[in-house]
């Protein structure tokens, strides 16, 4: 979900900036020959569009501070498999419905209190109560009591407005003592504590409650392994070393300085000359020729991240109602062409409905992201062809025009359709148009995954009503098997129900998987070690010095 | 004099408030939600979409959202934009930048162009005159990213001269690459009306009879040539300083330079009206101050203007 902002949105918004010149500014100059422990790095970043509050951001710039200065009840390792426990001691459950947590004792927020099972309760209960507006607020609706804090707007866009909420507090919540908490879900749920350690779900200390969340926000305190130490708007976020930081990614180096760039190609310099420590994502002109290759030699990194484009279909148009019709276009899509030739192989032909790095998910599971020309010509014909015109539409502000347009004329190609492709202006139309049920051709979506695992490729994307199943996708097999799932005793017997409703997708195709991403990131020559995490943000423990 | 001023002052008050209208109006009129974008390909739960329109009066007419903002403004409020940041924050770190890096930019245009302009247009067609001529129409070809981009890869990767990017308050030096980016096409225009001007001038009574007084070159070209021949120039420069500071948006990419050109290109996107008035009611202001001193100068350059 993140992701599609930072492809989609925050081309747009790019957040502002300025830098700090290597011998000017001071921070990313000081050479510190090796000295880890009293080292500073600086690493690239984007403005945060609102104030830090774990469940009120969705978008990149600010969702990597929060990353960086907040620790979970779990933690996702940084190769995608399983959670592992981080803050909670422990996570029980015998039903997949009543959850017990314990968390460790003795960790501690940066102003020095405790974090104790009520600064979790305490948060999720803010993050739910619709008045405070959280944009999250829907990821704790699993909870038990979630309808009574987080009243809906009763005509969508019309008049009406949301009535206020009968209570405050989800009844699904409960504080033992000091360091345990229940938490009953209104459903069984298996895979609850799997999206334990996505960023909604951080505890907020005391002090978040006696202040504004815009104050708060301003100034945030986290119990991660940096704290924050200054914001300079549009310029750059300083962090540092919490010392008393107890599990264990604790971070080696002493400062962080995020600087907050408006163009990447800017960030690129910065990093061929050393004022900048680390690129998060290279800029598609150093990609084009394998530039960025010979510039940075084996200071280049390229990962996978769990992220996928996806063009989805509008099924509340009744051109696009016929399985046979949106098989064939899939299979005409040459999508190892596509990987090739427009993104010099940065991205990877999709062939799994979710990534390649998810838990639970089966490579090869999407049999229809082949390029089958034959089959395709035939599944048309049975469909009784294509009348018209077929547009596939995007969001104009970020690249995605060749791509799409290679879609198009793949298709168009193969099927002989009058296809082609056709940008929206922003992002914020685009998703307008999506909302509001509008859209006349297969659009782009693009899908990064909010949690590792397979649910999450399922549950907000195809199962009826789902948070991002914009195209209307509803099949009663596929929401039976995923509810099974979510209701299985463990995460095998889950994820074996999952494949059962992929399965069932796969043959409805209510989108087309296209590509997968790698990630090509930079470093500079002053820091070795430097690993990711799994969304391709830099794991600030494994930095150190040369 | 006095008088001429102050009704100039006056003629501010209406155009002040015709152009903060139209572009809040503009801005208001660009087509999309500001917030069906905001969390990434799902949508936003209706409680924060509800929250945000009932904070920022969205579900207020036109004319009465501008009316609140016009208020709080005179009552010097510039109000807050959407992630609750104040907005005369955001213009205090911004300004100062783009105010730099413009007067960087003026100052060398008008050095570098009016020299070239000058020494061309006494010599015309000689060697001198065809280099500079054809270096203009280079320049004036070259889009400013060209520019920009060449100029930061060459000095900033390749010769470690300067850092590419500037430093968080920049200094004067530190402007003076994104300056001479930022000013280059100005800069060869202002050469070649400088040049223009000079040449038709030189052939002129005054001049004429200012030669056969005998009064040294240096008299006839510095005092009564020159400063006939600013005027055109003049009028050029202070109207750019304006176009400058708006137009750097590019500039300030290339250069990460904190400024206002990227903080109005993200606003207008965002539809965050009241930013891009408040920046833009800033830069209306220099524009007008700016013409006035322009006009003004015009008296001290041309004996035979007078305002009465």
């Amino acid at each position: 979900m993140r992701v599609s902002k930072r492809a989609g949105a925050v081309a747009m918004t790019a957040a502002a900036a300025l830098v700090v010149a290597a011998c000017g500014g001071g921070d990313s100059g000081e050479k510190s020959g090796g000295d880890t422990a009293n080292g500073a790095i600086t690493i690239d970043g984007t403005q945060p569009e609102v104030g830090l509050v774990p469940a009120n951001t969705t978008e990149t710039g600010g969702g990597k501070i929060i990353d960086f200065m907040w620790t979970g009840l779990v933690q996702y390792p940084n190769d995608g498999g399983a959670p592992q426990n981080a803050v909670a001691e422990s996570i029980e459950t015998t039903d997949s419905k009543v959850y017990t947590i314990k968390i460790k004792k003795g960790t501690k927020f940066h102003d020095g209190t405790e974090v104790k099972a009520k600064n979790f309760v305490d948060a999720w209960n803010w993050g739910a109560y619709s008045p405070n507006g959280a944009q999250n607020g829907s990821f704790f609706s699993d909870i038990e009591g979630f309808a009574d804090v987080h009243t809906e707007d009763p005509d969508g866009e019309g008049p009406k407005k949301a009535p206020q909420p009968k209570v405050d507090k989800m009844s699904g919540l409960k504080v033992v003592d000091d360091y345990t908490f229940t938490v009953t879900l209104s459903a069984p749920f298996s895979i609850f504590p799997v999206k334990l350690g996505y960023s909604t779900f951080m505890p907020l200390p005391d002090a978040f409650f006696k202040t504004t969340p815009e104050e708060f926000g301003k100034k945030p305190i986290g119990n991660g392994p940096v704290k924050f130490v200054s914001w300079q708007d549009n310029v750059e976020i300083k962090l540092a070393r919490f010392d008393d930081y107890t599990l264990a990614d604790k971070v080696k180096i002493k400062d962080v300085t995020v600087k907050l760039y408006q163009d990447d190609t800017a960030a690129y310099n910065d990093l061929l000359s050393n004022n900048l420590d680390f690129q998060q994502q290279i800029p598609v002109s150093a990609l084009a020729g394998d530039k960025w290759k010979s510039d940075l030699g084996e200071r280049g990194l390229n990962v996978p991240i769990p992220v996928s484009q996806i063009i989805a279909f509008p099924l509340y148009d009744k051109r696009f109602q016929n399985a046979d019709l949106r098989k064939a276009i899939s299979l005409a899509v040459n999508r190892q062409e596509i990987a090739d030739k427009i993104f010099f192989g940065s991205r990877k032909p999709a062939n799994t409905w979710s990534n390649p790095l998810t838990a639970g998910g089966k490579e090869g599971d999407c049999t229809v992201c082949t390029f089958d020309p034959e089959q395709a010509k035939q599944l048309l014909a049975k469909a009784g062809g294509f009348k018209g015109e077929l547009v596939f539409y995007y969001n104009a502000d970020a690249s995605h025009k060749e791509w799409m347009e290679a879609v198009a004329q793949s298709v168009k190609n193969t099927l002989g359709i009058n296809a082609r492709a056709e940008g929206i202006p922003t992002f914020a139309v685009f998703r307008q148009m999506i909302n509001a049920g509008q859209m006349k051709g297969p659009y782009r979506a693009g899908w990064q995954q909010d949690y590792p695992d397979v649910e999450n490729w399922i549950g907000p994307l195809y199962v009826t009503g789902g948070s991002s199943n914009d195209g209307k996708y509803s099949n009663p097999q596929v929401d039976a098997a995923y509810k099974a799932g979510t209701q299985a005793a463990d995460a095998d017997a889950a994820h074996a129900k999952f494949a059962e409703a992929t399965k069932i997708i796969d043959q409805d195709v209510p989108s087309m998987p296209m590509v997968t991403v790698n990630q090509q990131s930079g470093t500079s020559e002053r820091v070795k070690n430097v690993q990711t995490t799994n969304v391709g943000e830099i794991d600030l423990s494994s930095v150190e010095l040369k | 004099m006095g008088r001429y001023v102050l009704r100039r002052l006056l003629q501010l008050i209406p155009v002040f408030f015709g152009t903060t209208f139209l572009i809040y109006y503009l801005v208001w009129a660009v087509p999309g939600d500001p917030f069906a974008g905001k969390c990434g390909d799902r949508r936003c739960p209706d409680s924060y979409i509800q929250f945000m329109t009932e904070k920022y009066h969205l579900d207020d007419p036109i004319w009465m959202q501008y009316g609140t903002y016009m208020k709080n403004l005179l009552q010097g409020d510039f109000g807050q934009n959407f992630s609750g940041r104040d907005i005369s924050d955001i213009l205090i770190t911004a300004y100062p930048n783009t105010l730099k890096l413009a007067l960087v930019a003026l100052a060398i245009e008008a050095l570098i162009g009016l020299t070239a302009g000058v020494l061309t247009g006494l010599r015309r067609n000689g060697f001198l005159d065809n280099l500079v001529l054809v270096s203009t129409l280079f320049l004036i070809a070259l889009p400013t990213f060209v520019t920009g981009f060449v100029l930061q890869y060459l000095f900033g990767v390749q010769w470690k001269i300067i850092n590419p990017t500037v430093s968080n308050s920049p200094t004067f030096a530190e402007l003076l690459v994104p300056g001479f980016v930022l000013g280059s096409i100005s800069m060869a225009y202002i050469a070649r009306l400088a040049r223009t001007s000079i040449a038709e001038n030189r052939r002129a009574d005054y001049v004429r009879t200012a030669i056969a007084k005998g009064l040294p070159q240096r008299r006839v070209v510095g005092v009564h040539l020159l400063r006939n021949s600013l005027i055109p120039v003049v009028t050029y420069l202070g109207t750019d300083l304006g176009a400058l500071m708006g137009g750097a948006i590019i500039t300030e990419g290339i250069f990460g330079i904190n400024g206002i050109g990227r903080t109005v290109y993200r606003s207008i996107v965002t539809k965050e009206g009241a930013v891009v008035v408040s920046i833009v009611v800033v830069l209306v202001l220099v524009y007008l101050l700016m013409n006035l001193l322009v006009d003004l100068l015009y008296a001290a350059l041309d004996p035979r203007i007078r305002y009465e």
